[in-house]
């Protein structure tokens, strides 16, 4: 396979490559999408032991100044003041139509510095926005950091036996700590529905720290396209694909990520990019909504397919869909209006011109297992 | 045995008598991975080459079988509804998937003898 021109590599290429790793051009950059093992077996192997992640290519971004939670506020629907130090919260940068900019997560570092993690095809546009409008505050994109995953129900006994102090972690939180000699940022969190840790690291020292975890014998390399099927049975929204700038977070499903004290009755109330409609979706409901579905027989509906009513009429459309390892079934994600989508509604997706009965499910699909204490 | 042909597209033809036996290699299921689903035509009815015959949906994508001779469908391989990872672990033999009475036989200069897409294989396409 030629390499594509123009692609960026991670520290951990070569590595990817001693591992079999099929590599692909994925939001510039060439990442593995599975190994020898399989998307399936990868995916299991991660929820029953631990699977590491190679997610450079997501953008690190430290953001400081004295007022910079209150800043960061203008761009969030998130409490951000009320973080307390090492605490992470999922977040998304709002429009001025109330759509979804990207996703991301956002730690306290101490009180004037902020850690965010964003999306690897959106991370210049979310620099250049965070420079449009924090002006006091100074914004430093992290391009000699590299970020790993270490994700599954063993991922604690490697990073606590290797760092003893991030045993005290809970479900987003996070501490500076070593592992072995290397210096890092653990945080206790992922996007595969496992307990699990990312890991900040310089790019000096990312190739060690990979040596130190890969030690184990039952952590393996897990590629993206298990990445995206563990997502996917977690009921985990995938930018671009679940959401994008026109959708807001409610019609997202994701109000629960909108911070009370931002709503409309709340001490800090709007505020934010896209308040107004926003907060409008909030009190008067949205026209649509993302929901899981339930697929019947073993065909994946994927993204793309167009959803129909028991009449027959179109009424949305799938945004991710796959098969399931771990439910052994089709998955998938969509929008429907909203009067379609509780729990239970038969519809009907539209592959290769064929129906196939699909059911709206509550999601996750498969139980989330977050260590929270 | 019968005579094994195979395309550019990574299928397989087996030749016996006048019934042609079609399935993709252990190249293609490499390329596929996982198979979760296989869409088989129906018996009976009547493709031109170039038709789609049967779709393989994988954990990661959907793929197309297109038929590459005309003929109608004789038989199916119903084994890979239930277990269509058998054309992960077996591709080129219990992994078949459908059975075609060709209109003509196939002209074997057409397609790739076992030698040949080895060669085609290795000079990546």
């Amino acid at each position: 396979m030629s390499e594509s021109s123009g692609n960026r590599k991670t520290q951990f290429y070569d590595y990817h490559l001693a591992a079999g790793g099929k590599m692909v051009p994925f939001a510039g950059y060439l990442m593995p999408v599975q190994y020898p093992l399989g998307i399936m077996q990868e995916h299991l192997h991660t929820r029953d032991h631990a699977g590491l992640f190679d997610v450079s290519h997501m953008g690190q971004v430290l953001v400081r100044g004295p007022n910079a939670a209150a800043e960061l506020e203008k761009l969030m629907p998130v409490d951000v003041e009320a973080l307390a130090i090492n605490q992470q919260s999922y977040a998304t940068f709002t429009s001025g139509d109330g759509g979804i900019l990207d996703d991301l997560i956002i730690t306290r570092w101490a009180q004037d510095t902020f850690f965010l993690v964003v999306n690897a095809g959106c991370k210049e546009q979310d620099v250049a926005h965070l420079k449009t409008h924090l002006l006091d505050c100074e914004i430093n994109y992290l391009d000699q950091q590299s970020l790993i995953a270490l994700q599954g129900l063993r991922a604690v006994e490697i990073i606590t036996e290797l760092a003893p102090e991030t045993v005290a972690l809970v479900f987003m939180q996070g501490c500076h700590t070593q592992i072995g000699d290397i210096e890092c940022y653990v945080t206790r969190s992922g996007y595969t529905g496992e307990d699990g840790f990312e890991i900040s690291v310089s790019d000096d020292h990312a190739l060690a720290l990979a040596d130190e975890l890969l030690a184990y014998d039952y952590c393996q390399w897990i590629g993206l396209g298990a990445r995206d099927s563990l997502r996917l049975e977690a009921g985990l929204c995938l930018y671009g694909h679940d959401m994008d700038e026109h959708t807001s977070p409610v019609e997202a499903s994701i109000s629960w990520s909108i911070s009370k004290s931002r709503r409309s009755d709340g001490e800090k109330a709007g505020g934010f990019l896209g308040a107004d409609t926003i907060l409008g979706h909030l009190a008067n409901g949205a026209t649509k909504k993302r929901v899981g579905f339930l697929v019947e027989g073993r065909a994946p509906v994927r993204e793309g397919a167009e959803i129909a009513d028991q009449q027959g009429n179109l009424v949305g459309v799938i945004t991710s869909g796959g098969f399931g390892p771990s439910l052994q079934a089709p998955v998938a994600m969509g929008y429907v209006p909203v009067g379609l989508s509780a729990v239970g509604t038969q519809l009907t997706a539209l592959v290769r011109g064929k129906p196939r009965s699909i059911t709206v499910a509550k999601m996750p699909l498969v139980p989330q297992r977050y260590y929270r204490g | 045995m019968g005579h094994v042909i195979y395309t550019k597209d990574h299928e397989w033809l087996r030749i016996e008598d006048n019934l042609v036996t079609i399935g993709v290699t252990e190249f293609a299921q490499e390329q596929l991975g996982d198979v979760v689903f296989i869409e088989l035509p129906e018996v009976g009815s009547e493709l031109m080459a170039g038709d789609e015959a049967a779709v393989i949906e994988s954990v990661k994508a959907a793929g197309e079988i297109a038929v590459p001779i005309d003929g109608v469908v004789t038989m199916v391989n119903e084994t890979l509804v239930d277990q269509p990872d058998l054309l992960n672990s077996a591709p080129e033999t219990e992994g078949w998937i459908f059975q075609l009475t060709p209109s003509e036989m196939p002209d074997i200069a057409d397609f790739m003898d076992a030698e040949q897409y080895q060669q085609y294989i290795q000079d990546g396409e």
